[in-house]
């Protein structure tokens, strides 16, 4: 059970990691 | 039958829905005039339409009918697909690889993946064969897109499915041919904010109906336990993975060589195949050289993201919750047309058909059946069933399973009848209107009632019988564009990835005939297309080795290219011959893997027979092998060729390799 919370926790960081990346470098990169 | 439920408001938003994708496609082909425009989009795409028709073309009708059927099936141990879709097919692909895939495809003017490739190589071999692989192959992915797409809208419309397929098809031709990769990126755009907004809604419902977050998850733990047809396998509730292990567990009946097979499955094929073959998929890996900048590609990880998650994460959440609905809040008003299977004797029950694979009731030592009353290549479950006609046609449209008998009995659903005394006889209530409480877990609900009048679960039709029994009328509409959306966004893209691949990268480096890109494309495109709906118009049912396509294809990408595709990227060291000996040999271990190893393909394409003599793997006496994955096996083997053959060869010269890796 442990290890399908650990996905579900996972699924909802990375999805956040995403758009923290992508408001951090928002005018990064040109 | 729910081809009477559409009705004029229906059809009317179809067809504006269609104008709008006219419209869009046409607005792609005034806007391209260049072989770049029509190839990478210009290269001048906005980080929002770049990050929709990048989600928009990975999630199509398999990921969210085919795999939410999956996770009906087998649980929520697929979110871990969800994470993989996200933060490998997202973060670590934009972060990492779109960046550098970006700036080599502008310096070495490349327009398609293969393209890409050959030029860091410098070899026409890697640019030409891996166009091969994506002609030959993807048709076969699209194949099985086109089929799903299809036959959703011949069941729901009322009409034939060649007709389906034909106009189908044609629609998406016509953008996909006129409009260029510009065309497709502004329907993908639409699209995945029809899917967006179609999935949230999904969710919400969902999550309504089952008693709210908390009530429905605990719910599914509680019915989790409760003995389940796929326990044979691993399977442990819907809230929790499968059983981890290797090898033959003792058991009542003596050794299960499957005890662990549920685990490899979900890992290996499910999660590992789709979520590492994502980095290395054509169609998406050309859309980083769609934006302008690295600016682009930061700006558009904010949709991304939230895009896959919404996708995949709602599709298997509800494909998971669908068994609470199924299982304690479904009613099934309508008239009780038939009781079957009724009866002391075997040959009086009915058969309910529950795995295929060629061979699967026949004895290695003789051929003849394991059981008399279902065909050889079945597994099927004993019981006795309920036909009802919900639609007033007089036509039995929903096959329910009343009980099961003999050892069958505590996994099969125990239907009540309102009215009807526990161990009454349902015989009584024939002819008349009833109300069924079906309980039964999402797989055995979703029986479908083949055309040589056997009974089947079919994965497949969970996602859609959930829509239609749980979900209000509206809804129905909107999950309709939802999922003409996703097999169309798909679809497009693939078209135009094939016919990159023939044109330019087949025909143009066969022939030495170069600088008629869009034309020799355009009709790339239109002979991807036609192999695609050949293939749908022979297969309608689909066909075990078209089901498995989406895997197969993401798994085959993953070992023939994506070796050669990051060392190409990353290191300076990557000569031609490592990239050339690990595409070869990440290819064809993946094909002796799928026609020699891995039963369910195996046994399909029925070459692994007549060598072993009946056997449906060389490996079949070994446990957990024949369901492994042969990514596992040919990735490793594919990397560790690309570093061993690198070292003993010679690199491109410093020019080339300065051009490749300008700063």
């Amino acid at each position: 059970d442990f290890y399908v919370l650990l996905a579900y926790l996972l699924c909802l960081l990375s999805a956040l990691l995403c758009v923290v990346y992508g408001l951090i470098n928002w005018n990064r990169g040109e | 039958m729910l081809a009477q439920s559409v009705g004029l408001v229906e059809i009317i938003v179809v067809v504006i829905y269609m104008m709008v994708i006219g419209y869009l496609g046409w607005l792609g082909y005034r806007r391209t005039r260049t072989a770049t425009d029509y190839l990478v989009a210009g290269r001048k795409v906005h980080p929002f339409v770049m990050a929709l028709s990048y989600g928009a073309t990975f999630i199509s009708t398999s990921a969210i009918v085919g795999f939410g059927g999956v996770a009906g099936m087998f649980g929520m141990s697929l979110l871990w697909l969800t994470f993989l879709n996200i933060f490998v097919g997202i973060f670590i692909a934009f972060v990492f690889l779109g960046g550098p895939t970006r700036k080599m495809g502008h310096h070495l003017d490349a327009h398609t993946f293969p393209e890409l490739l050959g030029r860091r190589y410098q070899s026409k071999f890697v640019q030409i064969f891996s166009g091969l692989v994506i002609f030959l192959f993807m048709p076969l992915y699209a194949a099985a897109v086109l089929i799903g797409g299809c036959a959703f809208i011949a069941s729901q419309f009322g009409i034939d499915y060649n007709t389906a397929l034909l106009v189908f098809s044609v629609l998406i031709a016509a953008y996909v041919i006129v409009g260029g990769l510009k065309g497709v990126m502004y329907t993908d755009a639409l699209q995945g904010s029809i899917m967006f907004v179609g999935m949230i809604v999904l969710l919400v419902f969902t999550y309504v109906i089952v008693g709210g977050v908390v009530e429905g998850h605990s719910q599914m733990v509680e019915l989790g336990k409760d003995p389940n047809i796929f326990g044979g396998i691993g399977f442990q509730g819907w809230a929790s993975m499968p059983k981890f292990g290797w090898g033959a567990v003792e058991a009542a009946k003596g050794p299960n060589p499957d005890a662990y097979n549920l685990w490899w499955i979900v890992i290996s094929t499910i999660t590992l195949g789709v979520g590492i073959g994502v980095l290395a998929q054509p169609q998406l890996a050309v859309r980083f050289m769609t934006v302008k900048s690295r600016r682009e590609l930061n700006r558009a990880m904010l949709v991304g993201g939230v895009f896959i998650l919404i996708m995949t994460g709602v599709a298997f959440t509800v494909g998971s919750l669908s068994n609470v609905y199924f299982l304690t809040k479904e009613k099934v008003e309508g008239k009780l047309v038939s009781v079957t299977g009724v009866g002391a004797e075997k040959s009086e029950w009915d058969w309910v058909i529950a795995k295929k694979e060629r061979g699967l009731n026949l004895k290695p030592e003789d051929g003849s059946k394991k059981n008399p009353f279902i065909g050889p290549d079945v597994k099927a479950v004993p019981c006795q069933m309920l036909h009802l006609d919900t639609s007033s046609d007089g036509n039995a449209d929903t096959h329910l399973i009343f009980k099961g008998y003999g050892g069958a009995a505590a996994i099969t659903p125990k239907a009540e009848i309102e009215g009807l005394a526990k161990g009454g006889d349902p015989k009584t209530f024939i002819g008349r209107e009833v109300v069924v409480h079906p309980r039964a877990t999402a797989y055995m609900r979703a029986i479908v009632k083949n055309a040589d009048g056997t009974y089947e679960c079919k994965t497949s039709r969970i996602i859609p019988y959930y829509i239609r029994s749980a979900m209000p009328k509206w809804f129905g509409l909107l999950f309709l564009l939802t999922l003409l959306a996703a097999a169309m966004s798909t679809l497009s893209s693939q078209f135009h990835a094939v016919g990159t691949s023939i044109g330019r990268d087949v025909y143009e480096q066969v022939t030495g005939r170069h600088g008629r890109s869009i034309g020799v494309t355009r009709i790339g495109i239109l002979v991807g297309i036609v192999l695609a709906v050949i293939i749908s118009y022979l297969n309608p049912g689909g066909g075990y080795i078209i089901a498995r396509a989406t895997a197969i294809f993401f798994g085959l990408c993953a070992s023939a290219f994506l070796p050669a595709f990051i060392g190409g990227l990353f290191f300076k060291r990557t000569t031609r011959t490592g990239a050339i000996a690990s595409m070869i040999v990440g290819f064809s271990v993946t094909a002796f893997w799928l026609v020699f190893v891995k039963t369910s393909e195996a046994s399909a394409l029925g070459l692994v027979q007549k060598f072993t003599g009946g056997k449906s793997s060389i490996l079949a006496d070994s446990p957990n092998w024949p369901v492994v994955d042969p990514i596992l096996i040919a990735l490793p083997l594919s990397i560790l060729t690309v570093i061993i053959v690198s070292l003993m060869t010679k690199p491109s010269s410093k020019e080339h390799l300065a051009d490749c890796f300008h700063k």
